[in-house]
């Protein structure tokens, strides 16, 4: 049998609080692409931190070839071949590609010989067909280009383990493909390939083996041939996960939301939305697909008051609210859960408390004339805390140091609390795990059981299929198609968002 | 005096006053590179000048001054990194603190010394050949030696910033610690060696004004000059040569007023003093509005790095 090219055995981290990895083993080797699936805070990135050596351990041996490592800091791992791309890139924006590479210093040469890093990188970018340019700004990149950075600078150390925590997390479908096409010739290569992921349809696609883990330990290793669905979903969560929600039948409800060829323009002074006409119906989801970039945000700006629109009509109820300011939104009964959660829809550095009253700290019950109603606040806060089970230490603690999943429930609290006629949501569910999103999506549905109209915008075509009543495709800031869900298949919505076979939509709508 | 030996008089004298603001500005310019803001310059300037001189006058050296100029420097700016770095303080109060504490305590440090004359000054030495080209040489080549060692610093720092690994570096750690970290740099450790390294350049501004431009201590002698090169470090986008270029043209209205008031010039003595200031406030404005906003300081900039801060 190979030897494996790292042997990780009772691996131990505790945070303050928290017991992180608890007594792992994992052997990784080399030509495999190996996956570690678990849900968020499971112990995943904490683990493959202590392979790279930005964490050290409590506890535990690492093996490289059968020889015991210890890493205190990153350039020890580097030195063994072990390089991560993290989720969060760890690039220098203002920097070129190839200073970015250079950095990482293989190279020891006092001055930098820029010619000679340029060559060494596109003969690289070349091997593995990674499409490079060494003198791009790294701020110009997009986010599969930044990506490929990262991979070109961990493979000019020489890497032979590369781990990539979430690699798609941030990619489109089709980078996402380039992606696992460029990970299967590093594993060919000889390389392991150690990726981090939440995503079941990765494993499938890409992994030679999965293991998992759950609470800090692991529940388990299963090679290619034994995956298993049910089996895979039960060691990560611990429990059965709905694949399918009951829906009640749409009653046709009354037009809450009617957008009459909108026109708005994004943050560069282009067009944004062009022409874009849509209605959602009391107790209706319109789930709204599309590769981010393409009006999403701008939709759903223009339709909360926060972006002007240009031309065209907004009405609420049939009244027109074209460019009404927020406050006149919120106050027509709309809400709104953001994209970015901690930037636009809370406040990091405010508590718990303060975040929830942000949008009723002017209603009567809560604040008589001066001065604001400590006690009715924090009653109030205690009751939504307690209903949408949000794990708080208390209710002083500042937002940022709530975990994602909790962040967005607090956001759904407090914008549900308004009791919304029209609620808008932006990617509810992205960067939270099963069990997260399945609570997310669960508050939407109850929602609207309630007859409030939804205008869900997301990325993930399994949740949009799951939750919607209606989709639209968004492309180049229009809607190029828009049909019941029961009409809709991946294939032709995939088709849509990729900017061909739709009605209305031509390729060249993006470049205004 | 004919009008070209003015205008001589005037660029040298822009040179010789510029040079304090220059290493003080080149000092900040390269801690700021490793993204610690360190509004500090002017107490350690004034900290420098006072050490300087005592050490000169005990020693009887002035080398020994500018040795002891650029170890009192160093150490009051590793307090600023001790309280940034290490223990995350906030950089703006711990700079002004700083400031506070190097006027304090150079005052009482420097209370007997004020008026005594310094045992051996940095004297105007011609540098041979150079000297003697028309108007170039006594602008540029009848100084003392640490005005040609400042001409030395500015290329080299600039090399050293934009075309070395360890500059390389040095930038990262600036725009984004955490990038840095990942590969393993020692970001904590490179940035309390920035800093201490430009404390020690504020030290040497500081006994270039008490050993050489003086040269004699006088009790908050920087008189702003801190605080001038700490908007010019802006003014010069982190770049070396601008902030040469910055630090002439403000020593330059500097000499222009004394030079005014010499000719007899009918300003009155306030407004030829407040000058400099002034155009400190004008030329950031003015590159404000120029640039649309669009000055780009180092991205990590007086932000504490915390490894694992989410």
């Amino acid at each position: 049998m190979v030897m494996p090219l790292i042997t990780l055995r009772g691996m131990y981290k505790r945070f303050p609080g928290v017991l992180a990895n608890d007594n792992i083993d994992l052997d990784i080797y080399p030509g495999e692409i190996h996956a570690l699936l678990g849900e968020n805070g499971s112990g995943k990135s904490t683990l493959m931190c202590l392979l790279s050596g930005l964490y050290t351990a409590d506890g535990g041996t690492i093996r490289v070839d059968g020889e015991e490592k210890r890493f205190r800091s990153p350039r020890d791992a580097i030195a063994c071949g072990i390089g991560m791309v993290h989720q969060h890139f760890k690039l220098v924006e203002p920097f070129t590609v190839a200073e970015n590479i250079a950095m990482s210093g293989r190279d020891e040469s006092f001055v930098l010989s820029t010619e000679r890093m340029t060559a060494d990188i596109a003969a690289l970018g070349d091997k593995y067909g990674l499409e490079i340019k060494p003198v791009a700004r790294v701020w110009q990149l997009s986010v599969g280009e930044k990506q490929r950075v990262e991979i070109v600078r961990m493979l000019y150390h020489g890497s032979r383990v590369l781990i990539l925590d979430e690699p798609t997390a941030v990619l489109t479908p089709q980078e996402a493909a380039e992606l696992f096409k460029t990970l299967r010739w590093m594993a060919a290569d000889g390389c392991a390939v150690v990726f981090i992921t939440h995503k079941l349809n990765e494993v499938y696609e890409l992994a030679d083996r999965v293991t998992v883990l759950r609470g800090g330990k692991v529940t388990g290793t299963l090679v290619r041939g034994q995956l298993d669905t049910k089996k895979l979903v039960w060691m990560m969560v611990g429990r059965d996960v709905v694949s399918k929600y009951e829906r009640d039948a749409v009653p046709e409800g009354r037009p809450v939301l009617a957008v009459d060829k909108a026109v708005a323009f994004n943050d560069m002074g282009m067009y944004g939305l062009k022409d874009l006409s849509l209605t959602v119906r009391e107790g209706e989801i319109v789930g709204i697909a599309g590769v981010a970039g393409n009006g999403q945000r701008e939709l759903a700006e223009a339709v909360t008051g926060l972006r002007r629109v240009a031309d065209g009509t907004i009405c609420l109820y049939g009244e027109d609210v074209t460019n009404f300011r927020p406050a006149e939104m919120i106050a027509r009964g709309v809400s709104y859960v953001p994209e970015d959660r901690l930037g636009v829809g809370l406040v990091p550095g405010l508590t718990v408390l303060e975040n929830l009253l942000l949008k009723s700290y002017q209603q009567p019950e809560f604040a008589g004339r001066w001065l604001l109603d400590g006690k009715a606040i924090r009653a109030r806060a205690e009751k939504l805390v307690r209903e949408f089970k949000i794990k708080v230490s208390s209710l002083d603690q500042p937002v940022r140091m709530l975990s994602g999943g909790h962040l967005q429930r607090l956001l759904l609290a407090r914008e549900i609390a308004e009791k919304p006629r029209l609620m808008v949501v932006v990617y509810p569910a992205r960067g939270l795990d099963v069990g997260a999103t399945e609570a997310v999506h669960r508050l939407l549905l109850d929602l609207k059981a309630d007859k409030t109209a939804i205008l869900l915008i997301s990325e993930d075509l399994d949740e949009i299929m799951k939750l919607a009543d209606r989709v639209g495709v968004l492309y180049g800031g229009r809607l190029v198609g828009e049909f019941p869900v029961e009409e809709a298949d991946i294939e032709r919505l995939g088709l849509l968002m990729a900017g061909s076979g739709g009605e209305g939509g031509n390729a060249d709508a993006v470049q205004v | 005096m004919s009008e070209q030996s003015i205008v001589i008089s005037i660029f040298a004298a822009a040179v010789t006053a510029g040079t304090p603001i220059l290493y003080a500005a080149l000092g900040e310019l390269i801690t700021e590179r490793a993204g610690i803001l360190n509004l500090g310059v002017e107490g350690i300037m004034l900290v420098g000048a006072v050490s300087g001189f005592i050490a000169a006058v005990a020693s009887g050296s002035c080398w020994w001054g500018l040795l002891a100029a650029m170890a009192a420097g160093g150490a009051v700016a590793f307090i600023h990194g001790l309280l940034t770095i290490t223990l995350r303080a906030n950089q703006v109060v711990s700079g002004l603190a700083l400031t506070l504490f190097g006027t304090g305590l150079s005052g009482y440090l420097g209370k007997s010394y004020i008026g005594m004359p310094v045992p051996q000054a940095f004297k105007v030495e011609p540098l041979g050949p150079l000297a003697h080209i028309p108007f170039v040489g006594p602008v540029l080549f009848q100084h003392d030696v640490l005005v040609y060692a400042s001409y030395l610093l500015v290329p080299a720092m600039a090399f050293f910033v934009y075309r070395t690994r360890p500059g390389l570096i040095l930038r990262a750690v600036g725009e984004n610690p955490a990038a840095a970290d990942a590969l393993g740099y020692k970001v904590f450790t490179l940035r309390h060696l920035y800093v201490v390294a430009g404390g020690m350049l504020c030290g040497v501004g500081g006994a270039y004004l008490s050993l050489a431009y003086a040269p004699s201590w006088l009790e908050n002698m920087t008189a702003g000059r801190g605080w001038i090169a700490v908007a010019l470090v802006i003014f010069a986008l982190w770049n070396p040569w601008r902030a040469l270029v910055g630090s002439y043209l403000f020593g330059g209205v500097d000499a222009l007023g004394f030079n005014l008031q010499v000719l007899g010039v009918a300003v009155p003595t306030f407004f030829l003093s407040m000058m400099p200031y002034l155009f400190t406030i004008l030329v950031l404005t003015l590159l404000m509005a120029k640039s649309g906003g669009r000055v780009v300081p180092p991205g990590a900039l007086g932000l504490p790095y915390d490894r694992e801060d989410r």
